[in-house]
């Protein structure tokens, strides 16, 4: 083949040596600059989840009765057994929350992706309505399991439903099947709560979904699941990146697509699984903040993804701490809190950036 | 900028040397979207460095094919062959070392800026042991730099003009470094001047970095222009296949394209030249 008598530089030699990226280095800084905020934030949310409750304590306290464990004080009780693990559950929760709705809108590219969709919660709501009326439990640590096979066999069943198809499993189908699977799914448990008055006042206290009340053994119950699910989160996050162009091209540059799918399918089932088991459905978390976080990550999910899981903790203990102030002596549920602080913050988000596209 | 528009037309530089190796071949390939069959019977052969156009109408399984030849769809029968070896054998991330595809309206999700997205290209160079390196990086400068994107490097794809986009993708391609490259309309929603911007880069893919491309065109004037050879398909078929001199005959536009056109010889280039008369009917 006749090589051109190049009218142009032959490709290499005349390349510039440096590209001047300063935007690029900027663009870096950003992102670490968001991630050493939220890194504070999220540590000053955990001091003020300690410090603030229900019953005022003054800080000196609640830092001689962390410091020295031989305290068997009312306080230390109220810090260690009560303020503590509810600490650490709001921590890993917001954080799954978080990370399984970045999971969730890199998977579906769609802006307004959320766990929800694959009927996670649905199933979980199910399976606790059957356990309150049919079994007569009625703790929080006792709906735990129930809420965890729901959420699972809610998954499931939405992805056979999905892949029922000639076309196999699509985000398309899942979201399709799971609004389906959904529906049908809350219609029951309406209809078991109708005929059973005593189901109903148990279901409604986890429906609002709240940190308050669930102990250290619920933390312990969840935590494997939610380290597996954030292991794989991380490990989804490069596919995601290629996803994001399209399966196509995702497919030209070498990824296993179906792999890339499954990989975050299982993520997606054990963060919203285990956080929706642990504390009831907690909506707006897996929505906001992949959005809030993309506007300084950037649509990399090896930011995104651990950005979401802080800015989802930050805001869910923010939420939890604002819960226990506003409504003194009582509280009000982390659920309700993030209802009515998200919608706005939401519409906030939106208006201000043109963030609704992926 | 006349200069490789006759490299598909000047004399074989090597009459002595052995025929050039087919690096991909499509063998007796039906492809179907569940029971629709959309192409049957399907043979190509596609030889190294060679510089192939795909025309066509709307709908006659262009890209279907493609996707096929670039192993994202897989063949209700028959195989697509590449370097000898099944491709539907052939690990994904194998395939994309050696073969590079550009779907027709690829889509960057909003605020990827042109460096990271031709960052991306990198991936089948990329694993767990061996991340991001400087060999990269000196890659995807220079595929940046080559394709003159290098000022635009920090804009966000979705920002840039149809001309550039499509200028940012094929730099992505280039830093993917396979020796073939498909590109499925890549002049589609460009004005002329930029079609020919466009194809003026496919061109140097070919002619300066010695890739075997594979191009589905519309236009056929321009397909005519910048291709070796070309391969006409109707209804799933292919009907026709070799010089755009063979291919590009008056009876052949009128049983392709249901067109009666006059066929003349390109002022600029010599290639033949469609000027359409009109629409026959079916
Ligand atoms: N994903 C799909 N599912 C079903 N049919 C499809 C799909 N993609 C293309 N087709 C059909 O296959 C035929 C060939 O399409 P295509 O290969 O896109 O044509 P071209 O690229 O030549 O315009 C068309 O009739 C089109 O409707
Ligand atoms: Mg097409």
């Amino acid at each position: 083949m006749s090589v051109p008598s190049a009218t142009r530089t032959p490709a290499g030699t005349a390349a510039p040596a440096v590209t001047p990226r300063t935007a690029a280095a900027r663009r870096t800084r950003r992102r670490a600059l968001g991630t050493l905020a939220l890194l504070v934030l999220v540590l000053a949310a955990c001091a003020a989840s300690i410090a603030i409750g229900t019953r005022p304590l003054a800080p000196g306290t609640v830092w001689e009765v962390l410091t020295d464990r031989s305290l068997r004080t009312e306080e230390a009780v109220i810090v260690w057994d009560l303020r503590v693990p509810r600490t650490a559950l709001g921590l890993m929760v917001g954080a799954s929350l978080g990370v399984a709705g970045a999971l969730m809108q890199g998977h579906t590219r769609n802006p307004l992706g959320d766990p929800g969709l694959l009927g996670v919660t649905a199933g979980a709501s199910f399976a606790v309505v059957l356990a309150i009326a049919l079994l007569g439990v009625a703790t929080p640590a006792g709906y735990v399991w129930f809420a965890f096979a729901g959420a699972l066999a809610g998954t499931v069943a939405v992805y056979l439903l999905g892949a029922a198809g000639r076309g196999g499993a699509t985000p398309v189908t899942l979201a399709l099947a799971g609004s389906t699977l959904s529906a049908l799914l809350y219609a029951l448990v309406r209809a078991i709560l109708v005929s059973d008055s005593n189901s109903l006042d148990a279901f409604r206290f986890w429906v609002v979904g709240a940190l308050a009340g669930r102990g250290a053994d619920i933390a312990w119950q969840v935590l494997p699941f939610i380290v597996a699910g954030l292991v794989l989160a991380l490990v989804n996050a490069p596919a995601l990146d290629l996803l994001g162009m399209g399966e196509d091209v995702a497919r030209g540059l070498g990824q296993r697509v179906w792999l890339a799918r499954a990989v975050g399918l299982v993520a997606i089932t054990l963060l919203a699984g285990a956080a929706t088991a642990a504390c009831g459905p907690i909506a707006f978390v897996g929505l906001v903040v992949p959005h809030a976080v993309r506007s300084f990550t950037g649509p990399a999910h090896r930011w995104l993804v651990p950005c979401a899981a802080m800015a989802g903790a930050l805001l869910l203990l923010t939420a939890d701490v604002v819960g226990r102030v506003i409504a003194r002596p009582g509280e009000v549920q982390v659920g309700i809190v993030l209802a009515l602080l998200g919608g706005p913050f939401f519409i906030a988000l939106v208006r201000r950036k043109r963030s609704a596209t992926l | 900028m006349t200069t490789h528009l006759s490299a598909g037309h000047a004399p074989p530089t090597a009459p002595a040397g052995p025929p050039p190796r087919v690096r991909l071949a499509a063998e007796g390939l039906r492809l179907a979207y569940d029971d629709r069959v959309v192409v049957d019977g399907l043979d190509l052969a596609l030889t190294d460095g060679s510089f192939t156009a795909i025309v066509g109408p709307n709908g006659c399984g262009k890209s279907t094919l493609l996707r096929a030849l670039g192993r994202l769809l897989r063949p209700a029968a028959g195989q697509v062959v590449l370097d000898g070896r099944s491709i539907a054998r052939t690990p994904t991330r194998e395939v994309a070392r050696v073969l590079g595809l550009l779907p027709q309206t690829p889509v960057a999700p909003s605020g990827l800026t042109v460096a990271d997205l031709v960052a991306r290209g990198r991936h089948p160079h990329q694993s767990w042991l061996r991340q991001w390196s400087s060999d990269d990086e000196a890659v995807v400068t220079e595929a940046l730099a080559w394709t003159d994107m290098a000022d635009l490097g920090d804009r966000p794809v979705d920002e840039l003009s149809g001309g550039q986009r499509q200028r940012a993708w094929i730099s992505m391609a280039l830093a993917q470094e396979t020796d073939l490259i498909l590109l499925d309309e890549p002049t589609t929603y460009l004005d002329l001047s930029h079609q020919i911007d466009v194809l003026e880069l496919v061109a140097r893919l070919h002619a300066e970095r010695g890739r075997t491309v594979v191009v589905v065109l519309h236009d056929l004037n321009l397909a005519a222009r910048y291709a070796q050879r070309l391969v006409a398909m109707r209804d799933g078929a292919l009907v026709a296949s070799g010089t755009p001199h063979e291919v590009l005959t008056e009876e052949l536009l009128a049983d392709v394209f249901d067109l009666e056109a006059r066929v003349v010889p390109d002022p600029v280039a010599g290639t033949p030249m469609v000027v359409p008369v009109r629409r026959l009917p079916r």
